[in-house]
Parts: structure tokens; C-alpha cells; sequence
């Protein structure tokens, strides 16, 4: 079943772009950091966008990888990626992005990772998937590409061009 | 994807995958050393024992700075202070500490096979920090991550290993890894210092003369004179070892390359490598001692996600 189309998936991304970019000016004194692994496409996409409202230079941009900030080493082992922030976080805002908010624990682990980089004066999460009834910490998004109002027993799967073949939004049965 | 072992107990049983797979662990380890905090809430409740039999500084500050660093509880044990002084035997006195509920075991001891021996007997995950003569795996790793880290690959790389071979669980442990990894190894040093059978064993070339060796290097690993091992007179004096196998800034001078010199430490100044050539540009020796960390915690890490949750 398709959450999101291949379609809509742009005007999403364009539009999540732009409510940034209303909430902060010329993103000033604000950084943009996409979560790894699966977070970056997203970002990435979200960052080119801003880019074609705003001078490139004005867009500060890094990758956060959560592995080491997990709460679950023995039951899985993760294994990392890189992280890549290229400036400081020190008194900015931060905009973390990430594909899917599902119970909230990776948004946890995010923001000590984060903060083991500096002290952001605020910190704000944005997301192509919101999967609202089964969070398991009171974690929320500010700026959300799709809410997903019911409980369901289906896996919510983001596919890239980059990975997949295909840029949209599945429902998956587990 | 995971570690194939449940300890590491040394290169031998690692595949080129593990070795992989640690040294890519470790590079993102890296990273989270040059961050402001330094320190990341992995190993939380996680318990491990430094049980050290024998002397150490940089590996036994090493790990325990890689397991503080990922947040974990721990204990150290030195064998001067401990029961053992008063004969409890090895199992003993491990099996008394695990009661108390350890998960994991670094261990140094003078007799080669120690920590192979206790991994038959215990649950908890074992890492080797160096067993008598015959392994130091987490040194070959760092030392590998260091030569790849300058040289981009460890594949098709030429290291001579340089020294005293016949009492360096370096130079064993340095072997199997860069063979498993594809470089090319050869070993120098005095005929009385490289056990025979090493060439048909491990298939790396002996070259006796220093200078041809140190001419067709990329990398020079130059180990230490392990003098308390040596219950014999290998060589005449130290100061002719240091002129006939030392590391001196004129023997390099004549090489029309320029070539990584590392050494595992604690260094022999003017014995086996002269002061002014483990302190120049070409040494990483003291990159080695910053890697140590970042690849300790990457076997911490690795390890711990392969211990029962439930133990």
C-alpha cells in the first residue's frame, strides 16, 4: 500500500522546506542536521531544496550518526556510519530530520549525541512520516510530512532512488 | 553483521571481514575522540575486569581509557596487590571475580596460551592484551589502522617488521593480520633473534640485512629489544646491535624514499631506533598510541554486542 507517492513525495519535501525556512529566516543561526543512516536521503533532498530558495552558504548542513548513543547493544548490534558536522552547534538552533518517527527512542539517543557536540539553544525535529500512536516517549515533531492518525500492524518503509529504485512511501506487512 | 568470535583472543582466529569490520568501527571511534564530550553512554552496565599479570602502561591506560569512554564499569587488577601474590591460581582468581558479576575480561599475562586457556572455562567475553610471546591483537589492529589511515590501504603495502622477532607477540599478532589483509611482509633483524622456520610457517621472507629491507619498505615497524625475555645473550652488546640493526637517521638518509617508521613502545632509544628518528616527521609512533583508544573501543564495542543479554 503507498503512503506517498512518487508524486507527492516533491511537493512534500518543497513544502516542509519552505515552513523551515517561514519559521526561520534565511535560517539564521540555524543548522540543518540529517539523521544516519536513513534520515540523510531525506535531508538531503530537503538541504537542495532550501538551497534553490536561499544562497547556498547560508545553508549549514552535517550528518549525525546515533549508533554509540543507542539504549540497545545487547539485543542488536548496530553498526555505525559517519557522522560529519562541519561547523559548531554552540547556541544555534538545530533542525534534526529524519525519515520516520516511530516510538521516539532514535530522536532520544539523537539529542544526547548531539549535545555531546555543544549547546544548541534549541532544537527542533522535522519528519517525512509521523507515526504518532505508537510513540513510547513524549518526543514530537515540529515540522511533519504526513501524519498517520491509526495504530497499525504495518511497517512504514521510505525508499530512495539512491537505494530502492524508486522515491516514495510504503506500507509494508511485517 | 558481527564479529565471527566471541573473543579475541588474537588475529589467528579473526578473518579479513572481523579485521574489517573493527578497523571501520574504529575510524567512526575516532571521530567520537575529537568531539567536545568524548565520552558515549554504549557499554552502560556493562562490567569489565583489566586483569593485568604483567607490566603495562600505554595498553593498560589505553583500554582503560576506551572503556571509560564508552561508559563502562571498571575494575582493575594488578598481579603485585592481588591474591595472586599469595598463589591463588589464575582460575581461581578469575572465576572469584566473575561471581561479582563481570562481563568481559582484558587480560595480559606472561604465559603464552593464558587467555586461550581460560576461554574454555568462562563465560565472560575474554580480549587478549597480550599473552608471552604469542599474540597482541589489539596492537596489530592499531597499528594496522594507523599504516592505513597514512597509506589509504593495507592491500599490496610492504612492511618490514624489524627487531626482535623471536620474542615479540607483536610481530606475530602484526603478521597474521597484514597477511590476512593482503600486504607483504618481510622481517629483519639478527639470526639470532628470528626463530627458524618463520619463512616456510607464516610465509613472510627474512631479509638478515637491514639496509635491503628498509630499502623495500613502505612501512617500518621496529619492535622493542625485549631484554626480560632473554635469558641468554642473543647478540654481543646493545651498542652493536644498535649499529648493526638500529634505526638511525643516517641508515635512512641513504634511501632515496621516504618510508612511515611506527614502533609499538616503550622504545629502547639508542638501541633500536635512534631519538632523532622516533621523534621526526615520519614517525606515527605516537599516532599508534592515539589509535589504540579508538580501536580498543571498537573490540569493546564489537565484543559487548555478542554477550547473552540475559547473562
Amino acid at each position: 500500500m503507498t503512503l506517498i507517492s512518487e508524486q507527492q513525495l516533491p511537493s512534500i519535501i518543497k513544502r516542509l522546506a519552505h515552513q523551515i525556512l517561514e519559521t526561520y529566516p534565511g535560517l539564521e543561526n540555524t543548522v540543518i542536521v540529517g539523521l544516519q543512516p536513513r534520515g540523510v536521503f531525506l535531508s538531503d533532498k530537503i538541504v537542495a531544496a532550501l538551497k534553490q530558495e536561499i544562497a547556498a552558504d547560508l545553508v549549514q548542513y552535517g550528518k549525525l550518526d546515533i549508533t554509540f548513543f543507542r539504549d540497545d547493544i545487547r539485543r542488536e548490534l548496530h553498526l555505525g556510519s559517519e557522522t560529519h558536522l562541519p561547523f559548531s552547534i554552540e547556541g544555534k538552533t538545530v533542525i534534526l530530520i529524519d525519515d520516520v518517527l516511530f516510538t521516539g527512542r532514535t530522536i532520544r539517543a539523537a539529542l544526547d549525541a548531539l549535545l555531546s557536540f555543544g549547546r544548541p539553544s534549541n532544537v527542533r525535529l522535522c519528519v517525512l512520516v509521523d507515526r504518532k500512536p505508537s510513540r513510547e516517549l513524549p518526543i514530537q515533531p515540529d515540522f511533519t510530512g504526513k501524519e498517520m492518525d491509526t495504530l497499525t500492524p504495518y511497517k512504514v518503509k521510505v525508499r530512495w532512488k539512491e537505494n530502492e529504485g524508486v522515491d516514495d512511501v510504503i506500507l509494508l506487512e511485517e | 553483521m558481527a564479529l565471527s568470535t566471541k573473543h579475541l583472543l588474537g588475529i589467528k582466529d579473526l578473518n579479513s571481514e572481523d579485521i574489517q569490520l573493527i578497523l571501520n568501527t574504529a575510524g567512526q571511534f575516532k571521530e567520537v575522540l575529537q568531539r567536545p564530550v568524548k565520552k558515549v553512554p554504549t557499554l552502560r552496565d556493562v562490567n569489565i575486569v583489566n586483569l593485568f599479570y604483567e607490566n603495562s602502561t600505554r595498553t593498560r591506560i589505553s583500554f582503560e581509557l576506551a572503556e571509560k569512554r564508552l561508559s563502562a564499569d571498571v575494575v582493575n587488577f594488578t598481579v603485585s596487590s592481588s591474591s595472586a601474590a599469595k598463589g591463588e591460581t589464575l582460575l581461581d582468581t578469575v572465576n572469584n571475580i566473575l561471581s561479582m558479576k563481570v562481563d568481559m575480561v582484558v587480560m595480559r599475562h606472561s604465559a603464552s596460551g593464558a587467555p586461550h586457556f581460560l576461554a574454555k572455562h568462562i563465560d565472560a567475553a575474554i580480549i587478549n592484551a597480550g599473552d608471552g610471546i604469542n599474540e597482541h591483537p589489539t596492537q596489530a589492529l592499531l597499528d594496522a589502522f594507523s599504516m592505513r589511515e597514512k597509506l589509504g590501504k593495507l592491500e599490496g603495502i610492504k612492511v618490514a617488521i624489524i627487531g626482535d622477532i623471536m620474542h615479540s607477540r607483536v610481530a606475530l599478532s602484526n603478521i597474521y593480520l597484514l597477511k590476512k589483509m593482503g600486504a607483504e611482509v618481510i622481517v629483519s633483524g639478527p639470526p639470532t633473534l628470528i626463530p627458524r622456520y618463520l619463512q616456510e610457517a607464516m610465509g613472510v621472507k627474512v631479509e638478515y640485512n637491514i639496509d635491503k629491507a628498509l630499502a623495500w619498505c613502505d612501512v617500518a615497524n621496529v619492535l622493542r629489544i625485549q631484554l626480560e625475555r632473554q635469558n641468554q645473550p642473543l647478540f654481543s652488546s646493545l651498542r652493536e646491535y644498535n649499529l648493526a640493526y638500529g634505526i638511525t637517521q643516517e641508515r635512512l638518509s641513504k634511501l632515496n624514499k621516504e618510508i612511515i617508521i611506527m614502533h609499538p613502545g616503550p622504545i629502547n632509544r639508542g638501541v633500536e631506533m635512534d631519538s632523532d628518528v622516533a621523534d621526526s616527521q615520519h614517525s606515527i609512533i605516537l599516532d599508534q598510541v592515539e589509535n589504540g583508544v579508538a580501536v580498543r573501543m571498537a573490540c569493546l564495542y564489537l565484543l559487548t554486542g555478542r554477550t547473552n543479554p540475559t547473562s
